[in-house]
């Protein structure tokens, strides 16, 4: 479905991502773990496409579809989603237009009749009880004044209406207290399918006590350092990152 | 007064002082000519104000000084129901008086079956009956600060709203005040005058609009008196909705007493030149005033709001949020002058003004202003000035909305959340219709209210 070939990408000249490969098959759940700064987001962000990165190297294609060709809105109606480590408040659009304007943009996309409201409001109501999202917060203003927690759970909640056949969770644990990371893994399993691929992307091992991930795999210093199983998170959890550092960067470390 | 003619484009409202002069010196409003003499002999001493002036200095009146307007004949220039019902609301369009060209027009307006409490009058007349409260309080509040403007309405005005509310009356339905100008082949000036006066523990809506359905450039210039007495409680909306190149300066002076709740709205879609001041003294422990204000201004347009909230006594609260969007070469400016007086001690005031600008040509000058002489108090401002945020640009494009789209419907956003704060339901509703047809790509957004 994925196939990240030798990705590079650089912000403001600073290269960050330095030769990325990574595949992804339909139905296959892949964790990205990493610490701060390993280039984790930027993966996510380049994916999405957002403009501020310059892919500098290498290719992307999305079921053989060259993904760097297209604009962010192209890449979310051939069914690529992401969800957002800090969402965006938008005031004065409610999240019920939005997500129906969204919605109606990929229907439309693959031509199938736009919904309108009340149709709309179906959807809504089948898929809020994935995250145990509160209806009243369809009505306010996209994200503005969530908590951190509603934000997160608002993100997923996307995902259930756009139902993508790629997501990427871009930190989507960070800053969860337990109760909430329960209720967004919980909507997360409920949303895995044979069709759909996930891409969970975590600074912590903790969500993949509750994800459990097909791959697991440890992105340091914009390269991928380390690729298994979901054994490989518990390694970390004992080991850190350290090991891996030592293991793939261990000259630089040892000259300095 | 023959020392003032040195002042630019002042000869023509001289003469008509002269007249005004003539006709009032016996009978009812005698009272008022010292004071409209006062206000004229001000006005001649320092004409129309220029750039020079610090409260004037991102807004040129040269051409309003320059230009000759004429006073309209009475009539009602072929102004029909019709012409009038989009911008009216409510069974058979409301409760309201109505004025053409600076005239009272009966016929247009609705002043039957006005609900327990009410009071509605044009000036005019309230001036030859000497309707007791009147006296009490017209021209005692607005010359406040002295300014051009109002001292040239204060000398000049002719006509116009006198709205009174009896103390404990609760009007539930808005009263509409509408100033037309219809101007057929000259360019005319009117002075149009409101006094509202809100008894205590009263409660009333008040929709001020002034509205163009002319070609010829015109100039209002209003003031409106509004006294809000102990606990009472008023929304006051002022919609500006004049024609292109038209010019409006408009006063709105609030007078609080304690415990009274004022809610100003100022919305300004339309016009060439318009400056809107807004000052309200807070004139009593445990008042609140919001002022609330949103504007659209384009290629051909300036729009200045002016505020002032005088915290005057302590315990009281104000909210400042205005909010403008200027696309091709519009001009916006705001000013917000926050006094707290000595012994003002737990004022809370707060200020926000937030611009969005569409094209490069667009500019926009904030300036806010804190005077304070008491030292238990909190204020804060805040001034934002750019363009639509690349991140939330970015989000919605994830969602697949095409740049396009959530480039339009992140500017309806910001626009809406000003507009969503209108109480009265038909108001907004018009006014978010306007917004559709304004702004860039708004009909994609009819729905998203």
């Amino acid at each position: 479905m994925l196939h990240i070939r030798n990705l590079h990408a650089s912000v403001d000249g600073a290269e960050i991502l330095k030769g990325i490969d990574l595949h992804v098959k339909k139905g296959e759940v892949h964790s990205i773990m990493g610490p701060n700064g390993s280039g984790k987001s930027t993966l996510a962000q380049v994916l999405a496409g957002r403009e501020t990165y310059d892919v500098t190297e290498g290719s992307v294609t999305f079921d053989g579809k060259d993904l760097l060709e297209m604009s962010p809105d192209e890449r979310a109606r051939e069914g690529l989603f992401m969800a957002f480590q800090y969402p965006v408040e938008i005031p004065g659009v409610s999240t019920n237009y939005f997500l129906r304007a969204a919605l109606n943009s990929l229907r439309k996309h693959r031509n199938e009749e736009e919904l309108d409201a009340v149709d709309f409001l179906q959807i809504v109501k089948d898929r809020a009880s994935i995250v145990d999202i509160d209806a009243r917060l369809l009505n306010r203003s996209v994200n503005e004044g969530f908590s951190g927690g509603e934000k997160k759970r608002h993100e997923i909640f996307q995902m259930a209406v756009l139902e993508p056949r790629l997501a990427i969770l871009d930190e989507t644990d960070s800053g969860l207290d337990i109760d909430a990371l329960r209720i967004v893994a919980d909507g997360v399993n409920k949303l895995r399918t044979p069709d759909r691929a996930m891409i969970v992307i975590t600074h912590y091992q903790r969500l993949l006590n509750y994800i459990v991930p097909d791959h697991v795999h440890v992105l340091l210093d914009g390269r991928i350092v380390k690729s298994g199983g979901k054994e490989l998170a518990l390694d970390l959890e004992e080991h850190g990152y350290a090991l891996f550092e030592k293991g793939s960067t261990g000259a630089r470390l040892v000259t300095s | 007064m023959t020392q003032a003619v040195e002042h630019q484009g002042i000869e023509s409202y001289i003469s008509r002082f002269e007249e005004i002069e003539r006709r009032s010196a016996t009978g009812p409003g005698a009272w008022l000519l010292p004071i409209r003499k006062a206000a004229m002999a001000r006005f001649c001493d320092r004409g129309f104000p220029t750039t020079k002036q610090e409260e004037w200095r991102f807004t040129n009146v040269a051409p309003i000084a320059r230009a000759e307007f004429a006073i309209a004949p009475r009539g009602n220039a072929g102004v029909s129901p019709a012409d009038l019902s989009p911008f009216l609301f409510g069974p058979r369009g409301g409760h309201r008086i109505v004025f053409v060209n600076g005239h009272f027009d009966p016929a247009l307006s609705m002043l039957d079956a006005l609900p327990r409490g009410v009071s509605l009058v044009n000036l005019g007349k309230a001036l030859a009956d000497e309707t007791p409260p009147l006296q009490a309080h017209l021209t005692r509040h607005a010359d406040y600060r002295s300014e051009a403007f109002p001292d040239l309405n204060t000398a000049l005005m002719s006509d116009g709203a006198f709205l009174h509310v009896a103390k404990g009356a609760v009007i539930e339905t808005p009263i509409q005040l509408v100033f037309v100008s219809a101007a057929l082949e000259k360019s005319l000036v009117t002075h149009p005058r409101v006094l509202i006066v809100a008894e205590d523990s009263s409660q009333v809506t008040i929709v001020e609009s002034y509205v163009g359905r002319s070609r010829e450039p015109y100039f209002t210039n209003a003031v409106t008196e509004l006294v809000a007495g102990e606990n009472a409680v008023i929304d006051h909306y002022k919609v500006g909705r004049e024609s292109d190149g038209s010019f409006h300066v408009g006063l709105t002076h609030i007078h609080q007493h304690a415990n009274s709740n004022v809610s100003s709205f100022a919305v300004t879609m339309g016009g060439g030149l318009t400056r809107n001041d807004i000052t309200t003294v807070l004139d009593g422990e445990g008042c609140n005033c919001a002022l609330n204000g949103f504007y659209m201004s384009g290629s051909g347009q300036h729009v200045d709001n002016h505020l002032i909230v005088d915290h005057a006594k302590p315990h009281c609260d104000s909210r400042e949020f205005f909010k403008g969007v200027l696309d091709g070469r519009g001009r916006g400016v705001f000013s917000g002058k926050i006094i707290v007086r000595e012994g003002a001690q737990k004022t809370d005031a707060k200020q926000s003004n937030m611009s969005l600008l569409l094209s490069e040509d667009a500019q926009v000058d904030s300036k806010p202003q804190l005077e304070i002489f008491a030292d238990d108090v909190k204020c804060t401002h805040g001034v934002t000035v750019g363009q639509v945020s690349d991140d939330a640009v970015f989000y919605l494009r994830s969602r697949g909305l095409d740049e396009k789209s959530a480039r339009g419907l992140l500017v309806y956003g910001f626009a809406h959340e000003s507009i969503a704060c209108i109480r009265p339901d038909p108001l907004r509703k018009q006014l978010t219709e306007l917004l559709f047809e304004r702004l860039p790509h708004g009909r994609l957004f009819k729905e998203a209210g």
